[in-house]
């Protein structure tokens, strides 16, 4: 079949390291073509090549088999060839319409914007993805969701020949999702070669023709995404098959209670959450976005602050009014958001995995003990297994598992006993996730007392030995982990709106009880 | 997999990682030794032992001012005010010293708490009530600069009462104990604070959180770091080394000036600039801070001795500001 895109033997070297070996690459017009990678594998290097951002070393690059030479994003973009950044690059104070052109603004004489034809294209394009978005509308007041919409109106309006995304779902609830893939199959029909990047194996399934994967700068495969097993697809990127063992819930009933809140409220956000969680236990937090589980968290963690409610540590009842409060009555905090919340990300991993401890190195008259972080850290880059050329690199270098493991073993240093993972897998790949996991279970095993909150319902009932579900700052129930609950009962539970709950009250209480 | 095992972009960016903090040091430096060089080539009277020390003299204002911003700087704030906080602790200094009669060592104890205080009292403002650094500060600037006019009634203080006042800038305790050795007390009094500064910064919790707080302010807090708390200790901290600025300049010029100091705070926000530290926080050392002040010093002091006009030094000062950051940003983005 003919090709619209063809990379062949791709090599790219940065200072002291090979990205690319010889990787290549092929794209068919009207297809959905995912690239498949650990991070680090070079899926990003390799687009960032196609999209002009990076000179390739050495190597072809073919469209419709003429040899052509991308050597910046502008001469990628005349060449028909579009990339949506993952992280969203849009200006907060322009309008949606406004930010879709910008560069390329409809004039009229004397240099006059024409407002007016202005939103008129960017409705057009709106009306084109089926997305009921008001063009006016200011991009900072818009949902994550919306503006990666405005990102992807944006691209569209290019009339790109090959579209490349990278995460475009990050952000996405499933109703979006389903929107998103709904545009992309328009653009196949319109001849529109799209390549997919993305961690999630489901999406592959629904959305892509054909799979490259990539593993260590090397090009490993290209299979048919229909007809291959998602495992066979994991094994061939991490190179080892990932041992994945079932949930086995341990009787925690009798162990003594950490943690008890009651009566949480503040605003819509918290509506009266009362749950308790015992030494040793996971329990799990499903719900849609926007269900109000990481207020809930930030809540007790003293990130945020409440209206009323009571927080009890081991028995104890607590004042929370700041993390300083939280941290010293034991309780850690690993944000969904590393890189705003978790990370100094330009200090290094020996400096970040003392952050919350520092004040323990203090010797006499305020000296840093170095040499006891270095070896605190080397403990913890052992015991957690952080993979990184040594304690003083930079955090921001790190991949994101590892830099999870480094959030991780800050708050063990600090001796929580319980710690609040918030999405703890985000942005991590296959590989790294199973180790996060068995993390995880240790840390329980070990009796610790955790909650686990994600939007990924098979995470969810993979870790938890209790499922709490919230629905609009509700919580709507507790139910038991294991396989004794389907994924049918936590969406019940998530989307029992305020309205529903009188009528399902009595069946409720017997689900929870 | 080991431990040691790197993904590719890691590796890169490490590599990069390893040179930057070196070269940022080498670049101010070399332009100092250019500089230095360029004005002994084009006048005999440049590198004259008198002529090193009016420049050293000349720094040590500036410096210890600019060591003072380089700590809040490197947290992602900024002070506008260490330039009239500064002069506001010399008339301090004077009240105790001249109009109430007291002995030395306390003047010398009023001016530094005073700055401390003045210092805290900002970086509250910014912690508590959450105003921007830049407002703060150019609020606090504007009435230490009234206050320092109304406690002395616009007049200059002289510190008649306390003859051994001026010793502390112009004296040299090294000239008396080596004679060949004449380095003024205001350079000593520069090079103290920088080597504390210094200390506290690489080697001190409080340091420690210097870059925490600029590197990622919301990671520290939800790591349990009391920010608000720290973010204060760094202003009294910055705060105090204004007070010991401004018994500096009062001592070299024996007497308070209350109508000066503005001016000064961009002066050393220059210095720290120029010596390589990031005005976005997280990045930045003590002694770049010090190398940019004597770059600045050694270049007006040379434009001097070649005769420029005055004028012209200004216009060629505000350039060499924009080319140490444009040369700053092109290394960064080529390593």
């Amino acid at each position: 079949m003919q090709t619209v895109i063809e990379m062949r033997g791709i090599e790219k070297r940065f200072p002291g390291v090979h990205a690319l070996k010889s990787a290549r690459f092929d794209l068919r017009p009207g297809e959905v073509h995912a690239l498949m990678g650990e991070n680090g594998a070079g899926k990003s290097t390799l687009m960032k090549i196609l999209a002009g951002i990076y000179r390739p070393d050495a190597g072809e690059i073919l469209i419709d088999g003429k040899t052509i030479e991308l050597a910046s994003p502008r001469s990628a973009q005349a060449a028909g060839i579009g990339i949506i950044h993952q992280e969203l690059s849009l200006m907060n104070d322009l309008t949606a319409a406004q930010n879709i052109f910008i560069g390329r603004e409809p004039r009229r004489a004397f240099g006059l914007l024409d407002e007016r034809l202005l939103n008129q294209q960017a409705a057009e394009i709106f009306k084109t993805m089926r997305l009921k978005l008001d063009p006016q509308a200011t991009v900072g007041g818009l949902t994550i969701a919306k503006q990666q919409m405005v990102e992807i109106a944006k691209a569209l309006s290019y009339n790109f020949r090959v579209l490349i995304m990278d995460e475009p779902t990050a952000a996405l609830n499933d109703a979006e999702i389903a929107d998103l893939f709904g545009i992309i199959r328009d653009l196949k029909v319109q001849g529109v070669g799209v390549v997919y990047i993305s961690h999630k194996m489901d999406e592959l399934k629904r959305i892509a023709d054909r799979v490259t994967i990539m593993r260590d700068g090397e090009f490993v495969d290209t299979v048919p995404a229909a007809d291959t097993p998602i495992n066979t697809i994991i094994t061939k990127m991490v190179g080892r098959e990932v041992k994945d063992e079932p949930l086995q819930v341990p009787d925690t009933s009798k162990n003594p209670i950490a943690l008890e809140v009651k009566g949480l409220r503040r605003g819509r956000e918290i509506r009266d959450v009362s749950f308790s969680l015992a030494r040793g236990e996971i329990l799990g937090f499903a719900g849609l976005m926007g269900a109000g589980r990481t207020e809930v968290a930030r809540a007790i963690f003293g990130a945020d602050p409440l209206e009323s409610g009571e927080i009890l540590v081991h028995g104890k009842p607590q004042t929370i009014r700041s993390p300083h409060d939280a941290v010293k009555a034991g309780i850690g905090y690993l944000s969904e958001d590393r890189k705003h919340f978790g990370l100094a990300l330009s200090m290094d991993v020996r400096n970040n995995i003392a952050l919350a401890s520092l004040k323990s190195f203090m010797r006499f008259p305020g000296r840093l003990d170095e040499k006891s972080m270095k070896n605190t850290a080397h403990d913890y880059i052992r015991k957690l297994a952080i993979r990184t050329p040594s304690d003083t690199q930079e955090v921001k270098l790190l991949s994101g598992g590892n830099q999870q493991k480094v959030v991780i073993a800050k708050w063990l240093l600090r001796n929580c006993d319980i710690l609040i993972f918030d999405e703890p897998t985000r942005g991590i790949d296959v590989g790294a996730k199973s180790e996060i996991y068995q993390l995880l279970t240790n840390l329980s095993k070990s009796g610790k007392a955790i909650i686990v909150i994600s939007s990924e319902l098979p995470e969810v009932m993979r870790l938890s030995h209790r499922i709490a579900v919230m629905c609009e700052g509700r919580l709507t129930g507790i139910l038991p982990g294991g396989a004794a609950t389907g994924q049918e009962d936590i969406m019940r539970l998530a989307t029992l709106r305020e309205s529903m709950v009188v009528e399902t009250d009595t069946e409720m209480q017997r689900r929870v009880g | 997999m080991t431990n040691t095992e790197i993904t590719a972009p890691m590796a890169a960016a490490a590599s990069k990682g390893r040179f930057s903090g070196a070269q940022q040091k080498l670049l101010a430096f070399g332009t100092l030794i250019i500089l230095l060089i360029g004005f002994s080539l084009a006048s005999p009277n440049f590198m004259q032992t008198t002529n090193i020390l009016a420049i050293l003299q000349a720094t040590s204002v500036n410096g210890i001012l600019a060591v003072a911003a380089t700590l809040v700087i490197i947290t992602g704030g900024i002070d506008l005010s260490v330039g009239t906080l500064m002069t506001f602790t010399a008339v301090i200094a004077g009240v105790v010293l001249t109009y109430w009669g007291m002995p030395l060592p306390l003047g010398i104890l009023a001016a530094i708490l005073t700055g401390a205080l003045i210092g805290f009292t900002s970086g509250a403002i910014i912690a508590k009530m959450k105003i921007p650094p830049f407002i703060a500060t150019l609020g606090m600037m504007l009435i230490l600069k009234g206050l320092s006019l109304v406690i002395s009634g616009t007049k200059p203080i002289y510190f008649n009462n306390t003859p051994s006042f001026p010793v502390i800038s112009t004296g040299s305790i090294t000239g008396d104990l080596i004679p060949g050795l004449p380095v003024p007390n205001g350079v000593l009094v520069l090079f103290l604070v920088a080597v504390l500064a210094s200390y506290i910064l690489g080697r001190t919790v409080l340091g420690r959180y210097c870059f925490a707080l600029g590197s990622n302010e919301e990671a520290a807090r939800l790591s349990g770091v009391s920010v608000d708390n720290w973010k204060m200790a760094i202003y009294a901290l910055s705060g105090g080394i204004c007070g010991i600025a401004g018994l500096v300049i009062a001592s070299r010029l024996n007497s308070a000036q209350p109508a000066l100091g503005q001016g000064y705070e961009l002066d050393a926000i220059a210095a720290v600039v120029i010596g390589g530290t990031s005005l976005s926080g997280g990045r930045g050392t003590i002694l770049g801070t010090l190398i940019g002040a004597l770059i600045m010093s050694v270049l007006l002091n040379g434009l001097r001795i070649l005769s420029m006009p005055q004028e012209w030094q200004t216009v060629v000062t505000g350039s060499i500001i924009i080319i140490a950051v444009y040369a700053d940003m092109m290394r960064r983005r080529t390593a």
